[in-house]
C-alpha cells in the first residue's frame, strides 16, 4: 500500500488573461517507508503540488480532475476543508523551504510547539515533555530552555531543525519537504539531510522530498519524480532515473548540474529556452520547444512509456533510441 | 487620460467628485443660487423653520441659512486653497533644504518638524488667538503650521531619495549647479505625490476652519461660516434644530467629498502613497 | 532595550524644549502686548505698567526666555491671573477629566476598531470589507465637534436616551460613565476608521507571511491562527498610530468637553481664553504637549517591549 498515490491530477488557476494549466495529468506514487524526491525547476509546478495535496492551494486555484489517495483509502481531492484541516499537522507534516520565516516571530519556540498538539489531548506538561523530547532528537543545545525562547534567537540551521521538529512531532504518515535547505549553506545542508533521514527510519514515515539539487536527491531518495512545466516527465528509482535518464529533459537536467561537470566550463551550462506559456499548453510534448531531439513525433500527445518496471517516461523516444544506452 | 477615466470608473470617486463639484457650484454660484443675503438681520424672521421660502430656515437673527450655507462655502474654499498653497510653498522650501542642506541643518529641521506637530491642534490654535485675537489671518497661520511639517518631511524623503540616484550623480559630474539640479531632476518627481497628499488634506483644513469658527476664534461675524452656523444652532439645538443640522451638513458633504475623491486619486495616480 | 529607552527619552527632551521655545516665540514675538491683552481695552497705562513688570515683560528678551524656559520646566507655569494660584495646580485639577474622557475614546476606537479591521481581513474583496473601507475613510473625514452636536442632537435632544451635559454625579461612576458614552464616542469615532484600516492592512501582510502557512500546514483551527498567530503581530502598528492618536484625540476632546459642558482642560483652556487669562493658556498648551510627547514615547516602548524583535535590536 502506497501513502500517497497521485493519479491524473490537473490544476488550473483562473487568471485576468484566463485559465491557467498549471498542473497536467500528474501522477506518482510515495510508497511506505519510501523517500521520493521531486525535482525540476523553478515554475515547475512543485509548489503548486505541495498545496494541492495539502488543501492550500490559493482561492483562484481549482483541482478539475484526479486523485490524491492518502493511505489507500481517503482521496484528498473529494475531502472538505475540516476533513483537510485534520489531516495536516496530524498525519500529513510540511516543513518549508524559508526557516527564516516559517516560524511565528511574536510567539515563542515552546508555545508553538505545544499549540501545534492541540489534537493530542494530552495534558500541559505532557506536551511541553514531548517538545523537549523532539528538540533533543534535532539536536538542539539546551532543549529545556530553548523552549522559552522565540525564532530570532536561533540560527537559520537551528531553526530549520525546530521546523523538523515540529512536523514530526506528531509522527505523521506523510512528510512533505520543500526545499528545506536551500537556504542553508553547503556543511549545514549535509548534517540537515543526515538528520532527515535519521529520523525518517526513526519514526517510519514516508517522505516527499522536494529539491532542485540533483546530489541532494540522488543522497537521500529512493525514487525521483522529474516534473517539467506542470507535468511528470520522468519517474522511477533513483538508480534506473539517474543511470538512465530516458527524457531528454532529464538528461539535460543532469548535464547541467555542476557536481557532474567532467570538464572544467567557463559558464555552467544552462538549458536556453523559457517554459512554455501555461495558458496556452501545446498539444504535444510539453518540452519539445527546447528539446534538441525534436521532430515530427512530439506533436502528438505524448502518453507515459514504460523503460522497465516503475520506470516511465513521457517520450516517444523510448524504444527507439533505449538501446544506445545515452549516458549523461 | 487613462487615469481620468480609470477615476471616473470607481463609484466611490465619482461619488465624491460629484460632492465636491456641487460644494463648488453652489459657491461660485452663491448669488445666483439665492435672493437672500447671507449677513442681513431680519428680526421679525427669526428662528423660521424650514420651508419653500428659507430652504433651510432661518437662524436667531432672521438671516437666511441656505444664502449662509453657500456663502460659507466660499469661505471655506477660500481658507483651504490660500492655506494649502502657501503651505506647500513653504513645505518645498524647507523639504529641500532639509533634503539638500547640510546635515547638522536637516536634523535640526527634523527636530523642529517633530516638535511643530506636537502641540495638539486645538491647543496651537487656542494659543494662538490669544494673542492675535479671532481672525480669518489666524486660521490660516494654524493650518500652515499643521501641514508645513507634513509637506516638508515629505519632500525631504523624496528629495535625498533622488538626490543619490544615478542621473543626479551624472548631472552633477557634467556640472550642473544645484538650483538647475533642484529645478529640473527633484522638483518635478516631488510634485506629483505633494499634490496628491495635498488634496487629500483639504478635508482636514475645512474642519479647521470650521472648528475654529465654531469655537469663536476664526471668522469673526457677521460674515457667514459653517464653523459659525454651528455655534448659532448650538445655542439653540433644543428649540430649533435646523439650524446646527444646516450647519453639520456642508462640512459632512465637504468633508466626505474630498475624502473619498482624494483616496480615489491616490490609488488611480500612486498607489504607493497608500497607508500614509 | 535600556540604550533605546535612553535614547528616545532624550530626543522626546529635545522635542519638547524646542516646542517650549516655539511656543514663547509665538507669544512674545506675535504683534499685541500680553498685558493689555490680559487687562483688556480700559485698562490705564500705569496699571499695564505694573502687569508688565510683575510678568517680567520690562527685562530683555533672552531674561525672559530664560525664566519661562526654566519655569516651565520645573513646573512653574507663573500664576493664574484672577486667584493667584498656580497655573500648573489649576490645569491638573482639570486634567484627569480630560485623560478619563480620551480613555473612553480609546476604548470606543479599540473595541470598535480592532474587530472591524480584523473582519475585513479575513473576508478581503467581499462586499463587507468594502463597507468597512467606506465607514472607515467617512468617519476619518468628518470632524470630530460635527460628530459631537449630532451625537446630542439625535441620542439626547430628540431620543433622550442619554443625558446632554455634565460629567454626572461625583462619587457615582455609573452616572458618570453614562455621561461619558456620547462625549467618549465623538473623541473616538474617528480613531475607529484608523484603527480599522490599520490592522486590515497588517493583517492582510501578515496572512500572507509563510509562518502563516506553516502554522495552516500544520492544522491548527482557523480561529487560532487568526487572533494567536496573525492579529498578535497585526496590532503591534496600531499601539504606536495610538500613540499619536491621543495626541489628536486632545484636539477633540476640547471640542467634546465644550459641547456637552464637561469640565477638563479644553473648557478650562476654552474659558480662559473669554476672561483672558493668558498664563492658563499656556501653561495648559504646554502641560498637553509634555503629555502628547510622553504618550509618543510610552507608545513606542511598549512596542519594544511587546515586540521581542524591536527589544532586542537595540
Amino acid at each position: 500500500m502506497s501513502t500517497l498515490s497521485i493519479s491524473g491530477l490537473n490544476v488550473y488557476f483562473s487568471t485576468e488573461d484566463g485559465p491557467l494549466h498549471a498542473l497536467k495529468d500528474v501522477g506518482f506514487d510515495v510508497p511506505e517507508r519510501r523517500i521520493v524526491g521531486i525535482v525540476g525547476e523553478s515554475g515547475c509546478g512543485k509548489s503548486t503540488l505541495i498545496n494541492a495535496i495539502l488543501g492550500l492551494l490559493a482561492d483562484n486555484g481549482d483541482i478539475r480532475s484526479g486523485e490524491i489517495v492518502f493511505e489507500g483509502m481517503r482521496d484528498l481531492t473529494k475531502l472538505s476543508a475540516r476533513g483537510m484541516q485534520d489531516l495536516r499537522g496530524l498525519r500529513i507534516s510540511t516543513v518549508f523551504q524559508d526557516p527564516m520565516g516559517a516560524l511565528n516571530p511574536v510567539l515563542s519556540v515552546g508555545r508553538q510547539m505545544t499549540n501545534i498538539q492541540y489534537r493530542s489531548g494530552q495534558s500541559h506538561s505532557e506536551k511541553v515533555a514531548r517538545a523537549i523530547e523532539m528538540l533533543k532528537l534535532v539536536r538542539i543545545p539546551d532543549a529545556e530552555n530553548a523552549l522559552a525562547r522565540y525564532p530570532h534567537q536561533f540560527s537559520g540551521g537551528m531553526k530549520q531543525r525546530i521546523a523538523i521538529a515540529m512536523a514530526l512531532m506528531m509522527e505523521p504518515a506523510l512528510l512533505i519537504a520543500d526545499e528545506p535547505t536551500t537556504a542553508l549553506d553547503a556543511t549545514l545542508e549535509v548534517t540537515t539531510i543526515e538528520l532527515l533521514k535519521d529520523l525518517q527510519e526513526k519514526i517510519g514515515c514516508s517522505v516527499l522530498f522536494i529539491s532542485h539539487h540533483l546530489g541532494v536527491i540522488a543522497e537521500l531518495c529512493d525514487d525521483v519524480v522529474v516534473m517539467y512545466a506542470g507535468e511528470v516527465v520522468e519517474r522511477g528509482t533513483v538508480r534506473d532515473v539517474f543511470q538512465r535518464p530516458s527524457h531528454p529533459y532529464t538528461r539535460r537536467l543532469l548535464e547541467c548540474d555542476p557536481a557532474r561537470q567532467t570538464q572544467r566550463t567557463r559558464v555552467l551550462p544552462t538549458i536556453p529556452g523559457e517554459i512554455p506559456d501555461l495558458r496556452a499548453r501545446p498539444a504535444g510534448c510539453v518540452f519539445a520547444a527546447r528539446c534538441l531531439d525534436r521532430h515530427d513525433g512530439c506533436d502528438q500527445h505524448q502518453p507515459e512509456r514504460s523503460v522497465s518496471g516503475g520506470h516511465a517516461v513521457r517520450c516517444n523516444l523510448v524504444g527507439s533510441r533505449q538501446t544506445q544506452g545515452e549516458q549523461a | 487620460m487613462r487615469s481620468v477615466r480609470r477615476l471616473l470608473r470607481e463609484p466611490l470617486g465619482v461619488f465624491g467628485l460629484a460632492l465636491v463639484l456641487l460644494v463648488i457650484f453652489g459657491a461660485i454660484f452663491a448669488d445666483l443660487l439665492t435672493s437672500w443675503d447671507p449677513t442681513r438681520i431680519n428680526p421679525r424672521d427669526r428662528f423660521l423653520g424650514p420651508s419653500t421660502d428659507h430652504l433651510l430656515g432661518t437662524d436667531q437673527l432672521g438671516r437666511d441659512l441656505f444664502a449662509r450655507v453657500l456663502h460659507g462655502g466660499r469661505i471655506a474654499l477660500y481658507v483651504a486653497l490660500v492655506s494649502t498653497a502657501i503651505s506647500l510653498a513653504i513645505g518645498i522650501v524647507l523639504g529641500l533644504i532639509a533634503g539638500y542642506g547640510p546635515r547638522w541643518l536637516d536634523n535640526l529641521l527634523i527636530l523642529l518638524f517633530d516638535a511643530m506637530k506636537s502641540f495638539p491642534t486645538v491647543m496651537l490654535a487656542l494659543a494662538l488667538v490669544t494673542i492675535t485675537g479671532p481672525s480669518l489671518t489666524a486660521v490660516i497661520v494654524v493650518v500652515i503650521l499643521v501641514n508645513v511639517p507634513g509637506y516638508a518631511r515629505i519632500v525631504r524623503t523624496q528629495t535625498i531619495a533622488i538626490k543619490t540616484s544615478e542621473f543626479v550623480t551624472a548631472a552633477q559630474s557634467m556640472g550642473a549647479s544645484t538650483t538647475r539640479i533642484l529645478r529640473v531632476h527633484i522638483m518635478p518627481n516631488v510634485i506629483g505625490p505633494l499634490v496628491i497628499l495635498a488634496s487629500m488634506d483639504i478635508p482636514v483644513v475645512i474642519a479647521i476652519e470650521a472648528g475654529m469658527s465654531f469655537l469663536g476664534l476664526g471668522v469673526r461675524p457677521p460674515t457667514p461660516s459653517w464653523g459659525s452656523i454651528l455655534n448659532d444652532g448650538f445655542g439653540q439645538i433644543r428649540e430649533t434644530p435646523w439650524i446646527a443640522i444646516a450647519g453639520g451638513l456642508p462640512i459632512i458633504i465637504t468633508t466626505l467629498g474630498f475624502t473619498f475623491l482624494g483616496e480615489t486619486l491616490r490609488d488611480v495616480f500612486d498607489p504607493r502613497l497608500k497607508g500614509r | 532595550m535600556l540604550n533605546y529607552a535612553i535614547k528616545r527619552l532624550g530626543l522626546s527632551v529635545a522635542i519638547v524644549s524646542l516646542a517650549m521655545f516655539l511656543l514663547f516665540c509665538m507669544i512674545y514675538l506675535v504683534p499685541g502686548d500680553p498685558a493689555s491683552v490680559a487687562l483688556g481695552p480700559r485698562a490705564t497705562d500705569a496699571m499695564k505698567e505694573a502687569l508688565r513688570v510683575k510678568m517680567g515683560l520690562d527685562q530683555p528678551i533672552w531674561v525672559q526666555f530664560m525664566n519661562f524656559f526654566m519655569g516651565a520646566w520645573t513646573g512653574d507655569l507663573g500664576e493664574e491671573v484672577l486667584s493667584g494660584r498656580p497655573v500648573l495646580d489649576v490645569v491638573f485639577e482639570q486634567l484627569p477629566y480630560t485623560l478619563v474622557l480620551i480613555a473612553g475614546g480609546i476604548s470606543w476606537s479599540v473595541a470598535l476598531g480592532i474587530p472591524l479591521g480584523c473582519w475585513a481581513a479575513i473576508k478581503r474583496g467581499s462586499l463587507a470589507d468594502r463597507m468597512v473601507g467606506i465607514l472607515s475613510v467617512a468617519v476619518i473625514a468628518v470632524p470630530s465637534f460635527v460628530i459631537a452636536i449630532y451625537a446630542l442632537l439625535i441620542f439626547s435632544v430628540t431620543l433622550r436616551w442619554l443625558p446632554a451635559i455634565g460629567a454626572g454625579e461625583p462619587g457615582d461612576v455609573g452616572d458618570q460613565l453614562i455621561h461619558l458614552i456620547l462625549p467618549s464616542l465623538a473623541v473616538g469615532l474617528g480613531w475607529v476608521g484608523y484603527i480599522a484600516r490599520m490592522v486590515r492592512a497588517s493583517m492582510l501582510e501578515v496572512l500572507e507571511a509563510s509562518h502563516i502557512r506553516t502554522a495552516r500546514a500544520f492544522g491548527l483551527p482557523d480561529r487560532t491562527i487568526t487572533y494567536r498567530y496573525a492579529l498578535t503581530i497585526a496590532i503591534l502598528p496600531t499601539i504606536t498610530l495610538l500613540g499619536v492618536g491621543i495626541g489628536q484625540m486632545l484636539s477633540s476632546a476640547v471640542f467634546a468637553e465644550i459641547v456637552f459642558a464637561r469640565p477638563g482642560v479644553g473648557k478650562l483652556v476654552y474659558d480662559a481664553i473669554l476672561t483672558r487669562n493668558f498664563p492658563v493658556v499656556t501653561g495648559a498648551v504646554l502641560v498637553t504637549t509634555v503629555i502628547f510627547v510622553l504618550l509618543n514615547l510610552i507608545a513606542d516602548l511598549i512596542v519594544g517591549a511587546l515586540d521581542p524583535r524591536v527589544r532586542s535590536s537595540f
